[in-house]
């Protein structure tokens, strides 16, 4: 039981990472909270679930299109709000109170447009019967949204750091004057991060039926707690952190799923609060540099 | 601090009054709450600058320490409300170290708070204490004309602070650890005193005001008095009016629950939509709120 515990933290743990990669991101570029990532993620699992029950797409099909228009979508809206963010007193705590008002926008719309109930996509989809991995068996659908979950992650960091810019993305991150200063477009980086990281969520959202269960328009407020917990405990601003605090994140619920399960609930929230408290720059965290 | 204390007395005379010459009391006494709780999120937001999103967490602490105290004490309500207010400060107390934490950091592990004071509550283990996820029923002490009074008097009390806030040394000592905490370190006001201060008083607010409500209803759910929408409301009426200010939050109940009253139980996804985009409008447009209009009109508000 314990070895399957573990193994299945692993898989969500890689899944979780997905999830709280593009927060984390834009987090490390901008600066600010974006409180719709969890609303992203529903829409992601909406258009899903849509292309696959209309066009019968398959969701790995649905994965880059759902990608791609959410870039789409966030290149214009960071031109749009953010700059005007970035240039208030305080536009972390403020990014936080607005980028809830866009999240109450998201819900709204999308209960009016598709209704309260919960839809879902079969997990046979992804392939039938479970799988056996060192001896134990797992969903096939599981899985597969685990390793393309790693699969985006790697993308991710081969971007980062194995392409132009890429680079330039690290150094707005980590001092987003010196990076102006050396004559990086700052705003088309920024812009650039902000789509991948809506897309990101999207993304995430096209596995969201088979590893969170089924879809709905208010699910976005969890998905964001839970983002959260993974990225506070891998570090704010550090993508690769994120994978670390996702498989830490993934073990933990599977074994207190296993163990614990009445109070299993209780966990985001007591992680998010205790690695706040004990190591608020996260496990991976580093000092930071005062200049 | 004339005009203050008539507005204040303003508001406080209309919530005792209407219920005289208007029959829906229950209306009256949840603008009653949110008057409060707006005035709370005011006091810790307004003044020492931390966001506090899961507000609801202490409103629910003083919902569940009211209900504690009636069903296993056998408290008359009164001294109920006093544990009730109890309840909200120790929950207080037990999270000033996330007054350590800054800006989005604060903002995010209070809102993990209070869900996580949830999970525990309504946890099916604990139902011999708290009647887990089946709610609570206090129908032995109902008394929903006796329970309104009181929760005006505690809206004058917490009106009666924020006038305190506004004209004080202590108040303007809260404003300079919100503008700069080292600077006011500096200046040789207690940082941490000043805000741990702040923190509880505006946990005895909604501590004190979750008990009259669990009170007034008397009977609930867990889900009801920690619903996250107590805390956004508070906040987006706050913001609305005008923080740091006495009429701003009272303007943006007033307005906004007015609205929500008018169209949001029938239609709730659209009074979301319209709340949703206010808080985007706010945010790049008027960050002070619409009080911060009057003032650039020259009209002085309290």
């Amino acid at each position: 039981m314990l070895a399957y515990s573990l193994l299945a933290g692993v898989i969500f743990g890689l899944y979780f990472s997905l999830v709280g990669m593009g927060l984390n991101l834009v987090f490390g570029v901008m600066r600010i909270v974006n409180l719709a990532h969890g609303d992203v993620l529903m829409l992601g699992a909406f258009a899903a679930f849509w292309l696959f029950s209309l066009l019968g797409l398959h969701p790995l099909v649905a994965a880059p299109i759902v990608f791609a228009a959410a870039v789409a979508i966030g290149w214009p809206l960071y031109f749009l709000f953010v700059p005007r963010l970035l240039r208030a007193r305080d536009p972390e705590m403020l990014s936080i109170i607005f980028f809830f008002g866009m999240a109450q926008v998201v819900v709204a719309l999308a209960t009016i447009a598709f209704g309260t109930s919960e839809r879902s996509i079969p997990g046979r989809v992804l392939g039938n019967g479970p799988m056996h991995i060192l001896g134990q068996s797992y969903p096939t659908a599981w899985v597969v949204s685990g390793a393309v979950s790693a699969v985006t992650v790697a993308l991710v960091t081969l971007y980062l750091y194995r392409t132009r810019l890429g680079t330039t993305t690290r150094a707005v991150m980590v001092h987003r004057e010196e990076a102006l200063a050396t004559g990086i477009d700052v705003h088309r980086v920024s812009a650039i991060a902000f789509g991948i990281g809506l897309g990101l969520a999207a993304v995430a959202g096209v596995f969201a039926p088979f590893m969170l269960g089924s879809v709905r328009p208010a699910m976005g407020a969890d998905i964001n707690i839970t983002s959260f917990a993974v990225i506070v405990i891998g570090s704010l601003g550090n993508p690769l952190g994120t994978v670390l605090g996702g498989i830490v994140y993934g073990i933990a619920l599977m074994v207190m799923q296993s163990y614990f399960s009445s109070w299993a609930n209780l966990l985001p929230y007591l992680l998010l609060i205790g690695i706040l408290l004990i190591r608020p720059t996260g496990l991976l965290g580093r000092t930071l540099r005062h200049a | 601090m004339r005009s203050a204390l008539v507005t204040v007395a303003a508001v406080v005379a209309a919530a005792a009054l209407l219920p005289l010459v208007y029959a829906n009391q229950l209306l009256l006494f949840n603008f009653v709450v949110f008057l409060t709780l707006a005035q709370g999120v005011n006091i810790i937001y307004g003044f020492t600058g931390y966001l506090p999103f899961g507000y609801v967490g202490f409103f629910g602490a003083g919902a569940y320490g009211f209900s504690l105290a009636v069903m296993h004490l056998h408290l008359a309500p009164l001294p109920a409300l006093a544990c009730a207010a109890a309840a909200a400060v120790l929950l207080g107390l037990l999270l000033t170290p996330l007054l350590r934490l800054s800006g989005a950091y604060f903002a995010i592990a209070n809102l993990a708070a209070s869900q996580a004071m949830f999970q525990i509550i309504s946890n099916p283990n604990l139902t011999d204490i708290t009647k887990g996820p089946y709610g609570i029923s206090l129908s032995g002490v109902f008394s929903p004309n006796l329970s309104y009074g009181v929760a005006v008097a505690i809206l004058a009390a917490t009106l009666g602070v924020m006038v305190f806030l506004r004209h004080s040394r202590f108040g303007l000592a809260l404003q300079a650890i919100r503008e700069d905490p080292v600077t006011a370190g500096m200046a040789g006001i207690d940082v941490v005193r000043g805000r741990t201060l702040a923190w509880l008083l505006s946990a005895v607010a909604a501590g004190s005001i979750g008990g009259v409500f669990a009170w007034y209803v008397s009977v609930f759910y867990p889900e009801t008095v920690f619903s996250p929408e107590f805390s956004i409301f508070a906040i987006v009426f706050a913001l609305f009016g005008g923080i740091a200010t006495i009429t701003g939050p009272i303007l943006g109940v007033v307005i906004l629950y007015g609205i929500y009253n008018g169209i949001g139980i029938s239609a709730p996804q659209y009074f979301q939509l319209i709340y949703g985009v206010l808080i985007m409008v706010l945010v790049l447009f008027l960050p002070n709120g619409i009080v911060s209009l009057f003032k650039r009109w020259g009209i002085d508000v309290p």
